[in-house]
């Protein structure tokens, strides 16, 4: 193991950011030095200083601590949501390899249709839909993430299907269930680890819009879409602080998990290897 | 090759129609009576009956379904609850700022990555080349909103060079219609900018490690033919797929930019009717830009068997 990470530097870079900000989150009640609803409004659009390294916003709210407890929405959406559209697009990419014949037409054509729409356009139906909160907006995203999981499965399974082990163990009498639990998915982690840090990364910029809009987590839950669309009438004063906070936490974010799948992809899967 | 377009259009049916089964099922699954999506602030029983039957929402829902489906396919998306105005109106209105945009931010994106990405990798490693990649990276990772408040900040209130939002059609003052189209179009080409150049890298450098390239080299042909003629022609393959794909990131792209920026098209019309709870509106909008992803991927792929000849035309299919 230790090794294996030494020949791959950018899964260490990437990782240890991504745990930092896991960390961050986890600990943010004993990090952040204010509460991060706490109202002062004799600190009102305090530029950064050493009292509020971030600034302050209109209520006096320390911005450095909203971001750091932004990103505990943000992570957990990212997690969850990944979670749901992983869990169903693997269980529906299973099915529809290996059993196939009408289940694996019906399966993929409802997926195609979930394709057809631009994904935040769908994540944003689905939570103006269902309402504006923060649970809605996981459904939303883990939902327009499940067609990825599914045509991947999906695409390996039916290259696995016909290798000699699948045969074997059915040759040998195993069922279809303990063949896909013990023979198939065994060899479909690695892409699907891949996929997952990407998602988060997707996942966290779309929660991000999606507060953004007005439609994850309400006010006065610090996130970083809502701090920053909260922030743009103060922008005209040039009280520029108050959006750079939450602006870095998804920039940070975001950066790390893009960085940390693309380093994946290229040391667990070579045949998905990009030049360069 | 017709034949393939059409057999293309026959399969785009099913997924049509599931598409707008979704789109249909979307406003029901707004919580409560969904007559209340109409009603507004009447809650008389007696009125609120009336209504239900007005939208027919009295009927079985498989009937409610046909009868919006074949109201939707005569062009008839229904009325805006905000403003009575006809859907299929608002929405056609703003159509020409949202394709001023989307259009002009694609092809600036387009140009972009391909000039830069080649540059990038015929120059691999190079001072250039580590600053395109490492822009790419920022490009992915900035969320397109925050982009937009920076580049305001910076333009419009800083320097003061540029307007921090609004619009001016091109057609009616071109100069000015420029000067207001710059930050929005640079703001939603830049993820797309980002995508697109990477791809074009990653595969550029793929062919240029092929033997024909060799191949080209050593029958002394210059380098220009080498790289224009031979790497370009089969690392575009993949850049189309990617820049297909970016026709829905520009849609779901301009929802954001176009209400920073207060660019009166589609998109900041979705935003304003999400907000104001007009679901008719939202409904339409959502249907449209399904539709027209779906459409922008037919023409890629058709474009990807023209520029590809190992992909018959035969068996094209997904």
């Amino acid at each position: 193991m230790r090794s294996w990470l030494r020949r791959h530097p950018r899964i260490v870079i990437g990782g240890s950011l991504a745990l930092l900000l896991i960390l961050a989150a986890i600990f943010a009640p004993a990090i952040a030095p204010y509460e991060p609803t706490a109202v002062d409004v004799s600190q009102s659009l305090e530029p950064p200083s050493g009292a509020h390294w971030l600034g302050t916003d209109d209520l006096g709210r320390d911005v450095f601590s909203r971001t750091l407890y932004g990103s505990r929405i943000s992570l957990s959406v990212g997690l969850i949501a990944v979670g749901i559209g992983l869990g169903i697009g693997v269980a529906i990419g299973l099915v529809a390899g290996y059993v196939g014949g009408l289940a694996d037409l019906l399966l993929m054509r409802a997926i195609d249709a979930l394709l057809a729409f631009p994904a935040l356009v769908l994540a944003i139906s689905i939570t103006a839909a269902l309402g504006p909160q923060i649970q809605n907006a996981m459904i939303a995203i883990g939902v327009v993430a499940i067609p990825l999981y599914s045509r991947l499965t999906r695409g390996q399974v039916l290259a696995l299907r016909e290798r000699e082990f699948v045969t074997a163990a059915r040759a040998v009498g195993a069922r279809s269930t303990r063949i896909v639990a013990r023979h198939i998915l065994p060899n479909i982690t690695n892409p699907l680890i891949v996929q997952a840090t990407l998602s988060i990364a997707f996942a966290i910029l779309a929660e991000a819009t999606l507060s953004f809009l007005g439609l994850g987590a309400q006010p006065p839950t610090p996130t970083w879409g809502a701090d920053i669309n909260y922030s743009r009438s103060y922008l005209i004063n040039a009280k520029w602080w108050m959006s750079v906070g939450p602006g870095l936490g998804i920039f940070l974010a975001v950066f790390s998990f893009n960085f940390l799948g693309d380093a994946l992809r290229d040391a667990l899967d070579p045949r998905l290897r990009r030049s360069g | 090759m017709i034949g393939y377009v059409l057999r293309r259009l026959v399969l785009m049916i099913p997924v049509a129609f599931l598409v707008t089964i979704i789109v249909f099922a979307l406003i029901r699954l707004t919580p409560g009576d969904p007559v209340l999506v109409y009603a507004g602030e009447e809650k008389d029983p007696v009125a609120l009956d009336a209504l239900r039957h007005e939208y027919g929402l009295d009927q079985p829902m498989p009937v409610q379904y046909v009868s919006w489906l074949t109201h939707a396919m005569r062009g008839d998306l229904g009325r805006s609850l905000r403003t009575r105005q006809p859907v299929t109106e608002a929405i056609v209105e703003r159509i020409p700022a949202t394709l001023t945009l989307g259009v002009t931010a694609l092809a600036l994106s387009i140009t972009v990555a391909l000039a830069v990405g080649t540059l990038s990798a015929l120059k691999r490693n190079s001072p250039l080349d580590l600053l395109a990649t490492g822009l790419t990276i920022a490009g992915v990772s900035l969320p397109n909103f925050f982009l937009g408040l920076v580049l305001i900040l910076l333009f419009a209130l800083v320097v003061r060079a540029l307007p921090p939002g609004g619009y001016v059609a091109l057609a009616s003052d071109p100069l000015d219609g420029l000067r207001h189209l710059v930050l929005p179009a640079v703001t939603l080409a830049t993820a797309s900018t980002a995508v697109t150049l990477r791809q074009v890298r990653s595969s550029l450098l793929d062919v240029f490690a092929q033997d024909y390239m060799r191949t080209a080299r050593a029958k002394g042909l210059r380098e220009r033919t080498v790289v224009t003629r031979h790497a370009m022609k089969n690392a575009l393959i993949p850049v189309v797929t990617i820049i297909g794909l970016q026709v829905g990131a520009v849609l779901e792209g301009a929802i954001i930019t176009e209400s920073i920026f207060s660019w009166p098209g589609v998109g900041r019309l979705a935003v304003d009717s999400i907000a104001g709870r007009d679901y008719p509106v939202v409904q339409a909008i959502v249907l449209l830009s399904a539709l027209s992803f779906m459409l922008s991927t037919l023409v890629v792929d058709v474009l990807y068997t023209r520029l590809d000849p190992r992909i018959s035309f035969g068996d094209g299919g997904r």
